[in-house]
């Protein structure tokens, strides 16, 4: 297991993406700043529509129009991702970052051999025939699926399979940083649970960093090491997990922890977060989360709180913590 | 029968009620057991939570309970009346106007053409509910204002698209609540709801629940939800009811393998997840096509014997109220 220490894998600086509609531009992802390092898993949080997956989907430069990319650095081992061109791109995607996403069946492709979507990648990064094929038997054996089922249709598996399968095509050329966008939330607890401990001991064995991104608080706090809350587009606060959970500063934050029930100890009244995530055409004044806080102060709908270190890493943007502009 | 409605009197009764669907071409079906002997009772003003992963059966349940499809087997009681016999075919208005429906997707449950005002409207017209114009458009704000949706005027006057999902949900909740019913039928109504909104919704089930005395049947994958609101819950896998209790003594003492299992594998930040020993089961839901005999959870279990794979094991009681359909158990009653 690599120490989560050292030099930032993954460097993102104040990343900006704006999604162009007819009604204006939605900014999907205002000002985020983010590292990874070697070795570790960072988990995003947030609702839908905060901007979590289309940080992911911009560190891998696969947004299409109408989102546009407006600012902000991705720094992966010192290079600009941002700044590649398309050929630098075919070489560097897969092989140092790969991404599981949310619906195996949407990616695998329906048509053809699971075997063959396996393939493709590894031929497309050099790979000969008898490697690649080598390589897949390998693969399955990895993540816990029969080799003999590599020749099976994607509906021909289960949906934790279909899962598994494109985990292994995420480790086929055995990359640095891996993607996890809401991995299981289609699954069932516990194929969830199965495969989410599979993928803690793969990382274990291989130490490739994850950036495990979910709205599922509770599966966060149990998978990784440091979380990072995003609301509106924003991250409002960042600690390690455990921090976080034993004592989260955000009204957001402690809001979220308090939409989920719990399955042990005392049941106790929970309130959720009043109202609903703001319309990002037209985002709240300030703070993005005063419509809905409940500890709102008249500063909050002016002025736009900053990041504070609280502790050692440990940061939140929220004027109770004395961020100021 | 209506007699004068109080608390624990049973609303629902299900004895031995199965589903099965035909697939496949003419000469050569196949049956898909989807509910396998399903008995149960719903008390007046208490939450039923039905458990279970996808494909196990909970959906099919109450759609049965709905009479939205035929029942192969088995009788359903509704306020002691024998309702498939009383009224087979068709459920009639007076069935409909007592169990309602609120359905898991709520973008995709309400018209996107018709403004909130004209989905409320129906059931009130259609159950005869108002007499004239002024006083139907009285208790659409009244309604509206059940599930604290304010300002009920300007909401009424909106669009689907316009609400958000949280909101919409409450107009579906508030079009259940038009005819008054007895019992709603819940399918996971905030499985697609963000995170921060569904505890508002779980809470208005409760608040229904105590100052109305309305029963509910909530559907769930997730225990945790299950506790929160469920007095009584019962697990399902693979079409079969296997255990069954007060909430609290299910979370606490569960003792059917299934049922541990799905405990051992909801998140809980208490425990780090590397820390923790291997679940014990492995393997995947079996087929609901022509299933062997025998317990549907024989080849996952830790705790499998001979007779697992010969028969489905029957009901014993562990403690009162509390009962599990496994035959590591059935040597105890």
């Amino acid at each position: 297991m690599n120490p989560p220490f050292n030099k930032p894998l993954l460097d993102i600086h104040e990343l900006k993406v704006v999604y162009l509609t007819a009604r204006g531009p939605v900014k999907a992802v205002d000002g985020v700043s983010l590292s990874i390092r070697p070795g570790e898993i960072v988990g995003l949080a947030g609702e839908s529509g905060s901007g979590k997956s289309t940080i992911a989907h911009a560190i891998l430069r696969v947004l299409h129009p109408p989102a546009l990319i407006t600012g902000g650095q991705a720094f992966f081992n010192d290079r600009d991702i941002l700044e590649m061109s398309e050929q630098e791109l075919e070489h560097f995607r897969w092989k140092n970052i790969s991404i599981v996403f949310q619906s195996a069946m949407n990616a695998l492709n329906p048509v053809m051999r699971v075997r063959d979507q396996l393939l493709d990648i590894m031929l497309q990064h050099g790979f000969t025939k008898a490697a690649a094929n080598e390589r897949a038997v390998q693969l399955f054996n990895l993540v816990g699926i029969e080799p003999k089922r590599l020749d099976a249709y994607p509906h021909q598996l289960s949906g934790g399979m279909r899962q598994r399968a494109v985990i292994a095509i995420a480790l086929a050329l055995d990359p640095p940083l891996m993607i996890l966008d809401e991995p299981t939330t289609a699954l069932d607890v516990v194929v969830q649970k199965d495969i989410l401990q599979q993928i803690a001991v793969l990382r274990e064995k291989l130490g490739f960093s994850i950036l495990f991104i979910t709205h599922d608080l509770s599966l966060l706090v149990e998978f990784s090491m440091s979380i990072a809350i995003m609301y509106a587009g924003e991250i409002v606060e960042r600690a390690m997990a455990r921090e976080l959970f034993d004592n989260p500063l955000h009204p957001y934050t402690v809001g979220l922890m308090n939409s989920f029930p719990s399955i042990s100890g005392k049941l106790q009244k929970l309130s959720g977060i009043p109202g609903s995530p703001p319309d990002l055409l037209s985002p709240p004044t300030g703070c993005r989360f005063h419509p809905r806080c409940p500890k709102v102060m008249p500063v909050c709908a002016q002025l736009a709180p900053v990041e504070q270190l609280i502790s050692k890493d440990h940061q939140v943007a929220c004027h109770l913590y004395g961020g100021r502009s | 029968m209506t007699g004068i409605a109080n608390q624990n009197q049973d609303i629902l009764e299900v004895r031995g009620m199965t589903k099965y669907f035909q697939i496949g071409p003419f000469f050569k079906t196949k049956l898909v057991h989807a509910v396998e002997d399903a008995s149960f009772t719903v008390k007046q003003g208490q939450v039923l939570a039905l458990v279970g992963e996808s494909g196990s059966g909970k959906t099919t349940t109450i759609r049965l309970i709905a009479r939205l499809i035929p029942v192969t087997r088995g009788d359903i009681y509704f306020e002691s009346v024998d309702i498939l016999n009383a009224e087979p075919g068709r459920a009639s208005l007076v069935y409909r106007n007592k169990v309602q429906l609120i359905f898991q997707d709520p973008f995709s449950s309400l018209n996107a053409v018709h403004t909130i005002e004209h989905h409320l409207s129906r059931p009130l017209i259609l159950h005869k509910k108002v007499t004239n114009r002024w006083e139907l458009h009285e208790r659409v704000c009244t309604l509206l204002e059940r599930v604290d949706l304010n300002p009920a005027e300007d909401i009424a006057s909106r669009y689907p698209h316009q609400l958000s999902g949280g909101q919409r949900q409450r107009v579906a909740i508030a079009r259940s609540l038009a005819v008054e019913p007895k019992l709603i039928l819940a399918d996971e109504p905030i499985s697609m709801l963000d995170v921060s909104i569904r505890m508002g919704i779980l809470n208005l089930i409760e608040k229904l629940k105590t100052e109305q005395g309305i029963s509910f049947v909530y559907i769930t994958h997730d225990l945790a939800s299950a506790r929160y609101i469920g007095d009584q819950i019962i697990v399902m896998y693979a079409g079969h009811m296997v255990e069954g209790g007060d909430s609290e003594v299910i979370l606490s003492q569960a003792v059917h393998p299934y049922t541990r299992l799905l405990l051992s594998a909801v998140p809980d930040p208490g425990a780090g997840l590397a820390t923790q020993k291997n679940l014990g089961a492995r393997g995947e839901v079996p087929s609901l096509i022509d299933p062997p005999p025998g317990c549907p959870f024989v080849a996952r279990c830790p705790l499998v014997q001979t007779d697992c794979r010969r028969s489905m094991p029957e009901r014993s009681e562990i403690s009162p109220g509390h009962w599990v359909r496994c035959h590591h158990y059935a040597d105890k009653e």
